[in-house]
């Protein structure tokens, strides 16, 4: 197990930062588990420095209007909508 | 074996256009495909209610081929396993071998054609999710070039990894199912006109004679002996039908599946936030703190899928980006480079396809990183972009099926086409 590998504390933090909610179990099976993985990829020290030369090129459209969803088609998963908008949570 | 039923998650038959190169064939279509009106739930409880208004290009190009799709497979979560254990859904059964898994993500694609249930299958590969299940369950599967086939409409988990390809029972079908789906689409701006007006059908011709095929030691020293025994004895028969066949050296590979995982874990991460069950997937109500009610929303993922969004975030996060991401980002530029030597003085490259035969059920759910290790051979080729074809090359151990895979240079498809076919003589 790696010195740097997250304790229980740093998986919640990690949890709250990707909004993903844990139970007390998934807490502690992750910290395990992290500490494996985690100590497994830092093998990647060991890759040298590459040169990575890209011929990529950006694809570009004109901005036009054409056809899409209509709005209820877009709404049509949503598990709660009002007056034709998505409904979310409050924001605090 | 009460198969079927896990095979696919949902069995509906959607009818394509009268006539067509696929119009007497049916087609199993993974479960991360979005088909218009008919549930996609990527194997996850987030998505199990989720009805797409509108079909991916590649079921827009089968119902113009004329096919007939039969039922959305089963798959592991959001494509994340190896063995279609992680799907909300339960696992999927091997047809050809019992008590086994059929490999994965792609499982139940490769069990739909093993057990006969649909002619044709697509899958999705993002780090072998073809390649695995089409060895574990003795059918050909086939990763295309990135950029060949648009991926318009398949949910996302890693876009600059993954691609849309066919399982079929033969190399032919499969590069005839290729033909179909293949080619530019203005909806997805990393497609290539490489694809269009292609005929990797009539690539299969069994021909190897004068091919020179490139063995990278570092993909069979790990092997499992009868896995090896396997690949030795295929690579015997394509020496008699006049192929050459030499040692090559990838030691780039050795750090791909580290750089595949915080590559693959880290768009993830970015990807599934759009799961907040707002505009699709599981809601998480409408009360309280916003941050809190997402979090309950996406207690719906399954365990695996949590990982990945974690470990993701984590290698993402402040102070932790230079030591995961980009020496990942370095890794995989310096294993493209070792794939470009060798394609300048071999044609195509073999290894066996998965390490090991197919594992039984239940075996690999509790150490992820011994599954993961399990993609060594086939996550290079996500990494270099590479074309790879899976044909099955025998069996060990009493009957469960091993696979050879052959990668060839970027749009190579009729390469690796041809000296897959080869294989089947």
């Amino acid at each position: 197990m790696s010195d740097t590998s997250p304790g229980p504390e740093e998986v919640r933090h990690v949890a709250d930062l990707a909004r993903v909610g844990l139970d007390d179990d998934e807490v502690e099976r992750f910290t395990d588990q992290f500490a494996d993985i985690l100590d497994y990829f830092e093998t990647l020290e060991e890759v040298p420095e590459v040169e990575r030369e890209s011929d990529l090129v950006n694809v570009m459209r004109e901005d036009e209007a054409r056809e899409c969803l209509s709005q209820e088609e877009a709404l049509s998963n949503a598990p709660e909508t009002e007056d034709g908008y998505f409904k979310g949570p409050n924001v605090s | 074996m009460s198969s079927k039923s896990n095979i696919f998650i949902t069995e509906e038959t959607i009818e394509g256009d009268e006539d067509g190169l696929l119009a007497d064939k049916t087609v199993a279509v993974k479960d991360n495909i979005s088909t218009e009106g008919v549930t996609t739930t990527c194997a996850s409880e987030m998505l199990e209610d989720y009805v797409p208004p509108y079909d991916a290009t590649v079921v827009e190009a089968l119902k113009e081929a004329g096919a007939t799709i039969v039922g959305k497979a089963n798959m592991d979560e959001f494509g994340m396993g190896s063995t279609t254990e992680t799907s909300a859904f339960g696992p999927a059964p091997n047809p050809v071998a019992e008590g086994h898994v059929p490999g994965g993500s792609s499982g139940g694609s490769a069990a739909a054609v093993a057990a006969g249930e649909a002619d044709l299958a697509l899958g999705s590969d993002t780090g072998g999710s073809i390649r695995n299940p089409a060895a574990f369950c003795g059918v050909v599967g086939i990763k295309p070039t990135y950029g060949l086939v648009s991926r318009y409409g398949l949910v996302a988990y890693a876009n600059s990894l993954e691609q849309i390809g066919p399982l079929a029972p033969t190399v032919e079908e499969a590069a005839a199912l290729l033909d179909v789906i293949s080619g530019p689409d203005e909806h997805d701006a990393t497609t290539r006109e490489e694809g269009a007006d292609s005929d990797y059908a009539s690539a299969a011709t069994g021909d190897v004679e004068g091919t020179t095929i490139g063995v990278p030691t570092e993909l069979v020293e790990g092997a499992d002996e009868g896995v090896k025994a396997r690949f030795e004895e295929t690579l015997d028969d394509l020496r008699d039908r006049g192929a050459t066949v030499e040692e090559v050296s990838l030691p780039s590979v050795e750090h791909a599946v580290e750089a595949y995982y915080v590559i693959a874990m880290s768009e993830a991460s970015s990807n599934l936030a759009r799961f907040d069950g707002v505009r699709y997937g599981k809601s998480g109500g409408f009360d309280g703190n916003w941050n809190e009610t997402f979090s309950e929303s996406r207690e719906a993922f399954g365990e695996e899928v949590k990982r990945r969004i974690l470990l993701g975030t984590y290698a993402l996060s402040a102070g932790y980006h230079d030591k995961y991401y980009k020496q990942a980002q370095d890794a995989r530029a310096w294993v493209k480079q070792d794939f470009d030597e060798a394609f300048q003085s071999v044609d195509v490259l073999a290894s066996p396809t998965m390490p090991v035969p197919p594992f039984e059920q239940g075996e690999s759910l509790d150490d992820p990183l011994q599954m993961y290790l399990a993609d060594a051979n086939t996550v290079p080729v996500n990494l270099a972009d590479l074309p790879a074809i899976s044909v099955p090359s025998g069996e060990v151990d009493g009957g469960l099926p091993v696979g050879i895979q052959f990668i060839g240079p970027a749009f190579g498809e009729e390469e690796i086409i041809r000296v897959g076919s080869a294989v089947e003589e």
